[in-house]
């Protein structure tokens, strides 16, 4: 397995664009995190001397405040660790329902496996985002409902991708001995299913985080998802949206770090994922 | 082709049947909801909803009611407007959505298509290479983005186009919520129709029809097109979906009267009978543009539909 | 008389990230009118992509270099909308494989019909009926029916015989086919080749057939020409090579070819070693790894193809088979 990361890693440093997404990602990421130590301006602070100001780099406020004199910079870093960790957190959370779901499919086989795939095919039939919405509605609009339905956007596909694999592997000849030496069902999937299908995950994780802060961002512009004082890229976005002849740098500075961050994600997924398929020539 | 047909329809109404069942008692286990007893609510909803829901029925009947009367196309009173049902309310909305995601849908195959095709026949040269970026900024970045973007720049900046509102048959109102909600399909099918039309020009019929001594459009539009656009096919109803998603922002933020804005505007206002209607006409739609391409496939690839 | 296809030191390269290989080095043959001309070799030989060359179908990644010419006018490299003037009416190409080499999605007589509508400008429904003619010429039964069903509806054999039916609509000048059998059965190949035969008679076209099999293309071809790691290395009459050739791999391929009277054999008869793969670069003579009479100076100079005694058939070979 070693052998196919180092393929994999040549093959990606190959890819001019993937390479720059990946540091494009790491950029903005650590400008999230550290930036603030270099901000004097705290994003809660109101500043009533600059309410809606420009973004001009020789003021206090480098990008500019919005309606209520809050510097926009700080509120968009903060609006990204927002939006990253609630992707992470539900990618982390949808990734282990799929990887679980598809691992037991895929090994324990027959009817259950059937059943199983057929629950997900409904599932896929249905469009989801509505439903979450429908949830939001009538459970009200907790933060915790919140991760838990953009979680479950995420599994299906990689629940798929992970019994796929599983039903593959199960049939070669190191299962057959690891069952014969007297191993319980729990211990093969943990020990020798799961480390051998880490190669489509991890493409398949790259490319579900950034799903999943697109759905955040888009269920927090709609005012369904993450609620005052918090605020993620897409609330920021959404106050942007309604300030647009007057001020337009507040929805220019969210949406243009959301559309960069996206972008990069997918460049990178993409990138990763012709790196570890070679079919994909 | 009928007998197709047919057991497709009766794979998909389990699926709905889950759908309205779920909706129906979701509502009623909704903590503080509209049947949670605590509620207090004005005397003219209250009264609409006892006499829409038969509240002090036993919970069977109250199922049985609620399926006879979707079977009709009833879906209650709105919670919010007194004055309406549901079913009033998708009536007006719809027409508009209707006209907004068809004409997107066109627009994302008629402009896809070609641009695709091109891509591939112009394969690995600059024009391929900005084309395809085009389209992976198209795909990743998301709607409500996109759209407040062109607003600036079409309608403040250059004053071309309104930045919001509509009027009944007017089409400037629509050229950017067309052209936002379209941006995402309209890549992923160029991508699409790349890659596959790639292949395609690989084979070894489309080998025999440049031996023939063809023109270039001939061999791409009657020998290659059909086989490089089924999978195109199989992407229509995903892409139904994200059209139907993207009408939630793109009609929420350019003020169409369309039901994805009374969707966003219920689920704001915790309007319990019209988000659940609106829920059910989604999906039921999308179930509908399921069974469309499937049928669509079918009538596509001739070996599918000879063994059928 | 003027040959109607001269090739003239014809290479053709692919290009790869790191290097060029060549598959075709420099090749010269030509083809009279009414002649039918084989060449045969193993595959990686280069022997389809020399007339991949002519008909203009290489791909992407390819070069060639040289000459070629079709009743005179230069093709190689030729505008698509030229070449579009020649190939599928006066120069016409038959596939390998059947299965593969039709459209699936049309209709049998769609393809015959629109090589007509394309080239001799008739109406489609004039096109149908001649195509319905042209499938009784190939003897393909029940004609009507077969035009309106798709070609996954078609046996093998069939099929094949559409492809040629296909080729000759226009009254070619010159038919290549490329292993028109290999993809068929030993029963259904000899009806083809019989096939071939007798459309060679009716319509009296220049044929080159392209072949690993030289016990197929004995009945039919005046001339052959044997292609080893993209050269050719022997051109004689057919009679001529099967009585008695020159090369030594050319002798090697006789002897593989079961036959029917002689001893009963043990084992066939095979060529010890592999043809070099195209990317190996060669000195020398590029059989003499596996060439039972190869000396020193085979593997130091490469044999050029010349002609012993100023007849016919020519050799490259240091120490050709004698007579």
């Amino acid at each position: 397995m070693n052998s196919l990361v180092v393929d994999a890693a040549r093959r990606l440093r190959s890819n001019p664009g993937a390479v720059c997404a990946m540091f494009v990602t790491a950029g903005l990421v650590a400008l999230a995190l550290f930036g603030p130590a270099f901000n004097p301006n705290g994003s809660e602070t109101l500043d009533w001397l600059h309410v809606a100001s420009q973004p001009a780099l020789q003021s206090a406020h480098w990008f500019g405040t919005d309606r209520l004199g809050r510097d926009l910079f700080a509120r968009t870093l903060e609006g990204t660790r927002v939006s990253l960790a609630v992707g992470v957190v539900a990618s982390a959370v949808s990734l282990s329902v799929g990887i679980s779901y598809g691992a037991v499919a895929g090994y324990v086989g027959g009817r259950t496996d059937h059943a199983m795939m057929r629950i997900i095919e409904i599932l896929s039939g249905l469009p989801l985002i509505f439903f979450v919405i429908f949830l939001t509605v009538i459970f009200g609009r907790s933060e915790s409902l919140l991760f838990l339905s953009i979680g479950a956007v995420g599994w299906l596909t990689m629940a798929r991708i992970v019994r796929g694999q599983t039903l593959s592997i199960r049939r070669r000849e190191f299962i057959e001995a690891a069952v014969a030496s007297g191993a319980g069902t729990g211990r093969i999937i943990v020990k020798h299913v799961i480390p051998n299908i880490i190669g489509p995950v991890i493409v398949y994780a790259t490319l579900t985080v950034p799903q999943i802060i697109m759905f955040e961002s888009f269920l927090s512009f709609l005012g369904l998802g993450i609620q005052e004082p918090h605020a993620s890229l897409g609330t920021l976005i959404a106050e942007g949206a309604g300030e647009m002849e007057a001020a337009p740098w507040i929805l220019l500075v969210p949406g243009g770090f959301l559309a960069v961050l996206l972008l990069a994600l997918n460049i990178f997924g993409d990138g990763l994922r012709d790196a570890l398929d070679v079919k994909e020539r | 082709m009928l007998r197709y047909f047919l057991t497709r329809l009766a794979g998909a109404i389990p699926t709905l049947f889950v759908i309205v069942t779920l909706a129906f008692f979701l509502i009623r286990a909704a903590p503080g909801g509209p049947f949670d007893q605590e509620q207090t609510l004005p005397p003219e909803i209250m009264a609409n909803l006892q006499s829409a829901y038969g509240l002090d029925q036993p919970i069977w009947t109250q199922y049985g009611r609620y399926l006879g009367a979707l079977a009709h196309g009833d879906f209650g009173p709105s919670f919010k407007y007194k004055d309406f049902s549901v079913t009033e309310l998708i009536g007006q909305g719809f027409p508009v959505t209707l006209e907004l995601g068809s004409i997107a849908m066109a627009l994302a195959l008629i402009l896809g298509v070609p641009i695709g095709t091109f891509a591939a026949l112009h394969h690995n040269s600059a024009a391929d290479y900005a084309t395809m970026s085009l389209a992976v900024i198209g795909i990743a970045i998301p709607t409500f983005v996109v759209l407040p973007f062109l607003g600036l720049l079409f309608g403040i900046y250059v004053h071309w186009l309104p930045v919001a509102g509509w009027e009944p048959g007017s089409i400037r109102h629509l050229v950017l919520p067309v052209v936002a909600l379209a941006l995402p399909p309209l890549s992923v099918i160029a991508r699409l129709t790349r890659a596959n039309m790639l292949e395609v020009l690989r084979s070894h019929f489309v080998r025999t029809a440049t031996a023939k001594g063809l023109p270039l459009h001939t061999v791409i539009l009657r020998h290659a097109m059909r086989p490089a656009l089924l999978p195109v096919a199989s992407y229509l109803a995903p892409a139904v979906a994200s059209i139907m998603t993207g009408s939630l922002v793109v009609e929420s933020i350019a003020g169409l009267p369309g039901i994805g804005r009374y969707m966003v505007q219920g689920a704001l206002n915790r309007d319990y009978t019209l988000v659940m209607g609106m829920v059910i006409i989604y999906s039921t739609l999308l179930i509908l543009m399921g069974l469309v391409v499937d049928l669509l496939y079918a009538w596509l690839d001739p070996r599918v539909r000879l063994e059928r | 008389m003027a040959p109607i296809l001269s090739i003239d030191d014809l290479t053709v390269s692919f290009s790869q990230p790191n290097r060029s290989i060549f598959a075709v080095r420099q090749v010269s043959l030509a083809v009279a009118a009414r002649e039918c001309v084989a060449i045969v070799g193993e595959s990686g030989s280069g022997k389809t992509q020399v007339f991949m060359a002519a008909m203009g179908l290489l791909a992407r990644n390819a070069a060639a270099a040289g000459s070629v010419r079709f009743e005179g006018g230069e093709i190689l490299g030729a505008s698509p909308p030229r070449l579009n003037g020649i190939r599928g009416s006066k120069l016409t190409m038959i596939f390998q494989d059947p299965m593969t080499s039709l459209t699936p999605h049309l209709k049998i007589g769609t393809q015959l019909a629109e090589v007509l509508v394309c080239h001799a400008g008739v109406s489609w429904s004039e096109a149908r009926l001649a195509a319905r003619r042209m499938l009784e010429r190939v003897r393909v039964p029940e004609p009507e029916r077969r035009l309106s069903q798709y070609p996954h509806e078609l046996s093998g054999g069939l099929r094949q015989r559409v492809m040629i039916g296909m080729s000759l609509l226009c009254r070619p000048q010159l038919v290549i086919a490329d292993e028109p059998t290999t993809a068929l059965d030993v029963t259904v190949q000899a009806q083809i080749m019989d096939l071939l035969r007798a459309m060679r008679e009716e319509v009296g076209m220049a044929l080159v057939l392209i072949s690993h099999d030289l016990g197929v293309v004995a009945g039919l071809a005046d001339r052959i020409l044997v292609m080893y790691a993209g050269r050719i290395v022997e051109s004689a009459d057919s009679a001529e090579l099967f009585r008695h050739a020159r090369h030594p791999y050319t002798a090697a391929l006789l002897n593989c070819i079961p036959s029917l009277s002689g001893p009963r054999l043990e084992r066939l008869p095979t060529l010890p070693g592999q043809p070099p793969r195209p990317e190996d670069i060669l000195d020398g003579c590029a059989f003499a790894p596996r060439c039972p009479r190869a000396a020193e100076r085979c593997r130091m100079e490469r044999p050029l193809l010349g002609n012993e005694n100023g007849g016919a058939s020519r050799v490259a070979c240091h120490f050709p088979l004698p007579p």
